[in-house]
């Protein structure tokens, strides 16, 4: 079971909460897993096929985009992060 | 060494070997960019925005920024007689809203909990209403990756003979598409990889996913890796740098160390990693995490990259 945190802008729809649970053995299965148990989250970052464009995922620290993608196995108890595309310099 | 102008000085900074802080069997170069004039790797950016810019008279230079890349404006500005108004979130910190000030431009302030994505809106929104504003806009200007590809990653590529892994902090995303290209057409088989910052809950305000901003001259594709780093872990990485290799160095060149010395340690033995450290320690001189007992709580207020 992974630990998935959630940032501020998406906690409304993880009913409030700072950290979820879900689970998968690749990332797409952990992102199915997610959207459902809380459907509302798991639509604002996975679209049934991709994650959607402003939302960044990481596992274990690395971006799923650039470490294998949504195919890429993962760890029994990995930890997620979801955050928002936030810009900097 | 004399210079007719203190923007000849932008660029070509020194390369210098992390002994102490590289794996045993490979070695880690830092690139030192807070040796530049307004002491960040900015200063390249800026200076090549305003020469590739054609300003008309009365036209006023306008950028949304964390901070660095205005200070650089900020001197550019002064030393070409521009004006230069900055859209800076009103948590960055103290240093850099005086150093903004004392080098002359106009603070605009955005909202703090938005960070710099609403800096970037609320300058979007101010340039469109006056037709004075020019936005050079770092986010977009194919000059910032530019920049690096002639200046950062040539540097780079001249100084030395292998190259496995190159790595650099993402805020527009410039230093790691233009320096990545450059050290790629050299050493193709080397690495680029990206520290990203893990911004506290606080600063993390958008009201919705499509707050969201990423920088038009950011291919991710172009990235082999992308690590997420936090508050804690940067200052660990700006402590080890100092302590271990007497370097003063920002927060973000603390998040790249940390990286570059866990990708270094994936590498085979005789590799060699290069980070970019964008600026020095002395603009973070009165941040509280030096001494705070949570460093990740006395940090999660403020922007740092």
């Amino acid at each position: 079971m992974s630990v998935v945190r959630v940032p501020p802008v998406l906690r409304d729809e993880a009913g409030g909460a700072r950290e979820v649970e879900a689970s998968g053995q690749t990332v797409r299965e952990l992102l199915e897993d997610l959207t459902t148990r809380l459907p509302r989250l798991g639509e604002k970052v996975y679209d049934g096929a991709e994650i959607r464009p402003y939302v960044n995922v990481y596992v274990d620290g690395e971006d799923v985009r650039t470490s294998g993608g949504l195919d890429a196995p993962i760890r029994e108890d990995a930890t997620v992060v979801l955050l928002p595309a936030m810009a900097g310099g | 060494m004399i210079a007719d102008s203190l923007l000849d000085l932008i660029g070509n900074t020194p390369l210098v070997a992390l002994p102490r802080l590289s794996p045993s069997g490979r070695t880690i170069y830092a690139k030192l960019e807070g040796q530049n004039p307004s002491g960040s790797i900015k200063d390249r950016v800026a200076l090549a925005m305003v020469d590739a810019a054609r300003l008309e008279d009365g036209q006023e230079l306008l950028e949304p920024t964390s901070g660095n890349t205005g200070i650089s404006l900020a001197l550019v500005a002064k030393l070409r007689g521009l004006k230069l108004t900055c859209v800076l979130p009103e948590n960055a910190t103290p240093e850099r809203r005086l150093l903004l000030g004392l080098y002359g431009a106009t603070i605009v302030d955005s909202p703090a909990e938005q960070g710099s994505n609403g800096a970037v809106r609320l300058a979007q929104e101010l340039a469109a209403a006056d037709d004075r504003y020019v936005m050079l806009f770092q986010y977009g200007n194919e000059a910032n990756p530019r920049a690096h590809y002639e200046g950062t990653g040539d540097e780079i590529v001249r100084d030395l003979r292998r190259v496995d892994a190159l790595v650099a902090g993402l805020g527009t995303g410039g230093t790691l598409m233009g320096t990545g290209a450059r050290v790629r057409e050299a050493f193709p088989h080397a690495l680029v990889v990206a520290a990203e910052p893990l911004p506290g809950d606080p600063v993390m305000g958008l009201r919705s996913l499509e707050e969201g901003y990423v920088p038009p001259i950011l291919d991710v594709s172009k990235l082999d890796r992308k690590l997420l780093v936090s508050n804690a872990e940067s200052v660990a990485g700006v402590r080890a740098l100092l302590d271990r290799e007497g370097i003063f160095a920002g927060v973000s060149a603390g998040a790249v160390v940390h990286v570059a010395r866990r990708v270094a340690a994936e590498l085979p033995e005789g590799s060699t990693v290069v980070c970019v450290l964008a600026d020095g320690g002395w603009k973070y001189v009165s941040a509280p995490f030096w001494t705070a007992e949570d460093v990740e709580r006395s940090m999660e207020r403020s922007l740092w990259w």
